[in-house]
């Protein structure tokens, strides 16, 4: 009972104890705020890299891809059975993108993606990133006539409306154009030679055989390629070129403006027509220059897929690419997605597809979405621990803190624990008082800790905000984490175990000083100045 | 006398004590063979000059140390010698201790010294149970040391006089069969000391509390009823007053 007492009473009246423990507050306090962010982030980085691939990906070397992914499929539900619930095959293939923008060209690499919307669907989030509302549930290579994004600027008439409108203009400056060409020429004209004119003429035509973008292509006197007749043949106020959908950053920048408001320019947006050039799948390969119209963005948030991602659908991609047998009609693919149920452990499924399918006979790649990100997860995972460690030792040089302030304590306190121990107190009932002092000097200091931290992260983006007013610094810049906010997530077992570690450190750290009390001898205690 | 069994009579005796502290690996003797006897209800008091080792004496008959040679006798069985949690108990339960600097504890009330014994001595739960019996108990003790009114004050706030009465009424929380007073007007004018004096005085003659009172003032030791004088860790004479002779 005393025991109890007396540290109650000397946690009120002495204030250079809690002064000790202010440093476990703190720490515990940052270890708090430190793994609810980075348990935010890699549980949202989780969730986006195994929203974007499927759970496992058996991905084909070969140009030409695999054959007969019917087949395949059989062959891995045979050997993985229930474990299997999805799957969806498709074909990857690098390409170069190029948008044409106010007459510019500007050419991306991308990864060319053909899929089939709805398979795709099953095996990872494909429709939930893109942007129009009705592709979300069902995508499709269709373009719709408006509400992509009708509150982002820039993005406000995509759709048929951006498309019908660009036309328009286009029409009007190339009529412009052409007006003027023709008034050069009959100047010229007037001023050359007949031969003169016959060599202009071909130096024209042959100007003109190179890649020539803009969707306005049909003009009528103008010379015209073979392809360009053929793409002449639609009418872009009314048709459109197959759908593209491109991820949000292959043709868009993210930047600030004068007042540091961060803003997206859209080199292409939907409606807009872009070409794509990409290798066929034949033996002696080919390049391929296909135009495309977008049909709709993605945008998942992480800048590494949507930076290098343009969908297709499937089957066109497969014939432009000449993935078809001519014998037997059976078409190719290049990768083929699995998605696993739930609870089944993947690096089975996959070491079980990894001996059906091995290296040395197959070129393919079979791979859980967890390697395909390992290093990052890995990397996310080891900062999580260093941080953690480190946090610890932060506390830990508190407990030499609260060691010191003991000893002071216990050595000031001398004649009382002589008199304790006149009045009958046992050797383990004064150390009890220290140890007890500790531990409820831990309890003060770690519940200050878990209150201050679980309300910092509660208002960390208040906080951020703040930070940010008074230095001008930006603490979380949306440009590189593509979170608009800051993601916590705060873990009742991590909190649980962080209270138990500085508690914990805050007893070990009066184990000492309670052995010295315990060990004094009651008559020099009682002599003691 | 030396030789004899200590009788009924006797409460708390010394047979042969002996304590020498080392100071430079060279034993310093301050006890050489001490003999004493504490007779059930009277006063008896310890004079010497400091240094004549009447405090180390006390300390060994109150077991807050231990005895080179000799035995410590209460009520018929060895305490010198007994375990660690029985002389704990003994300290806490049959003998009540009085000391020159009060050493009372800072941080708590008058009233919580009082009952800081019965805090030591009882379990938590049990502590817990008797706790208004406790309090009462303290509040009595504390009334009969005249001090009840002072019952919330820390001792930072009292004279040392208070300070000396608030210690009587902690010795006798856990009702203990003598008190062992260490110089307790030592450290008080003669006026407040006189008063101390009158106090266990009173306990004795109303409660017949033995009480073993060890002082430097001969004049202190003449209103005892029993007087043992000491010189260099020697008993040198012991002699019964004229009040209890008479």
């Amino acid at each position: 009972m005393y025991r109890w007492l007396l540290c109650f009473r000397y946690l009120k009246t002495r204030y250079i104890a809690l002064a000790s423990i202010i440093s476990v507050t703190l720490g515990v306090a940052t270890l708090i705020v430190v793994n609810a962010v980075m348990s935010g982030f890699s549980v949202e980085m989780h969730e986006r890299l195994h929203g974007l691939a499927s759970d496992i990906m058996i991905e084909c070397h070969a140009t030409g891809g695999m054959p007969d992914p019917e087949g395949h499929l059989r062959e891995i539900e045979r050997i993985c059975g229930p474990a299997i619930v999805g799957s969806s095959v498709s074909v990857s293939v690098p390409a170069m993108l190029g948008i044409d923008f106010r007459g510019q060209q500007i050419g991306r690499h991308v990864n060319l993606i053909g899929l089939d919307p709805e398979t795709y669907n099953r095996v990872s989030d494909f429709g939930k990133y893109l942007l129009h509302p009705e592709n979300k549930t069902s995508a499709s290579f269709d373009l719709r006539d408006s509400g992509y994004a009708p509150d982002r600027e820039g993005l406000e008439k995509a759709g048929w409306e951006h498309r019908r409108e660009r036309v328009e203009q286009d029409r009007q400056i190339e009529a412009m154009l052409a007006e003027e060409r023709r008034m050069m020429e009959e100047l010229k004209r007037q001023k050359m030679t007949p031969e003169e004119i016959a060599a202009e003429q071909a130096a024209s035509s042959a100007a003109a055989a190179g890649p020539s973008f803009g969707p306005s292509l049909a003009i009528p006197g103008m010379p015209q390629t073979s392809e360009e007749s053929l793409v002449a043949s639609i009418d872009p106020m009314k048709e459109q070129f197959d759908g593209i959908i491109l991820g949000i950053s292959t043709c868009s920048v993210r930047t600030r403006d004068a007042e540091g408001e961060v803003f997206d320019h859209y080199y292409a947006q939907p409606g807009d027509d872009v070409r794509m050039i990409f290798p066929s799948a034949s033996e002696d390969t080919k390049v391929l220059n296909q135009k495309f119209t977008v049909v709709d963005l993605y945008e998942s948030g992480m800048s590494e897929y949507d930076s290098t991602f343009a969908f297709v659908r499937l089957d066109r991609l497969q014939d432009l690419r000449g993935m078809i047998n001519p014998e037997s009609g059976v078409r190719s693919v290049t990768t083929i997605q699995l998605k696993v149920a739930e609870g089944v452990d993947l690096n089975l499924v996959r070491d079980a597809l990894r001996r059906r399918f091995p290296a040395e006979v197959y070129p393919y790649n079979i791979q859980t979405w967890r390697d395909l990100q390992g290093p990052l997860l890995s990397a996310v995972r080891l900062e999580t621990t260093i941080l953690n460690i480190l946090l610890f030792l932060i506390i830990a040089v508190a407990g030499f803190g609260i060691l010191a302030t003991f000893f002071m304590i216990v050595v000031e306190k001398t004649r009382d624990i002589g008199t304790l121990k006149a009045l009958g107190a046992s050797g383990h009932g004064v150390s009890s008082i220290f140890l007890s002092y500790g531990l409820l000097l831990g309890f003060v200091g770690s519940g200050a800790g878990l209150v201050g931290g679980l309300l910092f992260v509660d208002n960390i983006n208040g906080i951020a905000g703040i930070v940010e007013r008074i230095t001008g610094q930006e603490v979380f810049d949306p440009t590189v984490y593509y979170f608009s906010e800051i993601p916590t997530i705060i873990e009742p077992l991590t909190l649980v175990w962080v209270m138990i570690g500085a508690m914990t450190i805050a007893v070990l750290a009066s184990v000492l000083p309670a052995i010295r009390a315990a060990r004094m001898h009651p008559v020099r205690a009682l002599r003691f100045e | 006398m030396s030789d004899s069994t200590p009788s009924d009579s006797v409460v708390l005796s010394a047979r042969g004590l002996t304590k020498s502290y080392h100071k430079d690996r060279i034993a310093v003797p301050v006890l050489r063979g001490v003999d004493l006897d504490v007779e059930q209800g009277l006063v008896t008091a310890l004079v010497g000059r400091s240094g004549s080792g009447k405090s180390t004496l006390m300390h060994l008959l109150a077991t807050l140390d231990r005895p080179d040679e000799g035995e410590v006798w209460f009520r018929g069985s060895r305490v010198d010698n007994a375990s660690r949690s029985k002389r704990d108990h003994f300290r806490n339960h049959d003998i009540g201790v009085i000391f020159q600097f009060y050493h009372l504890l800072p941080e708590l009330s008058a009233l919580e010294n009082v009952l800081a014994p019965a805090m030591i001595g009882q379990s938590f739960f049990r502590y817990l149970k008797n706790r208004s019996e406790n309090r009462k108990r303290a509040e009595a003790m504390l009334d009969r040391v005249g001090l009840l009114h002072r019952a919330s004050h820390r001792p930072s706030e009292m004279s040392g006089g208070e300070m000396q009465r608030v210690a009587i009424a902690r010795a006798l929380m856990t009702d203990p069969k003598m008190l062992l007073a260490d110089e307790p007007t030592g450290n008080l004018d003669t006026e407040t000391g006189h008063e101390i004096l009158t106090l266990l005085d009173e306990l004795n003659r109303t409660d017949g509390m033995t009480i073993l009172m060890i002082t430097h003032d001969d004049e202190i030791a003449a209103g005892a009823d029993v007087c043992w004088r000491m010189k260099d860790g020697l008993i040198e004479d012991n002699r019964i007053q004229q009040s209890v002779a008479a």
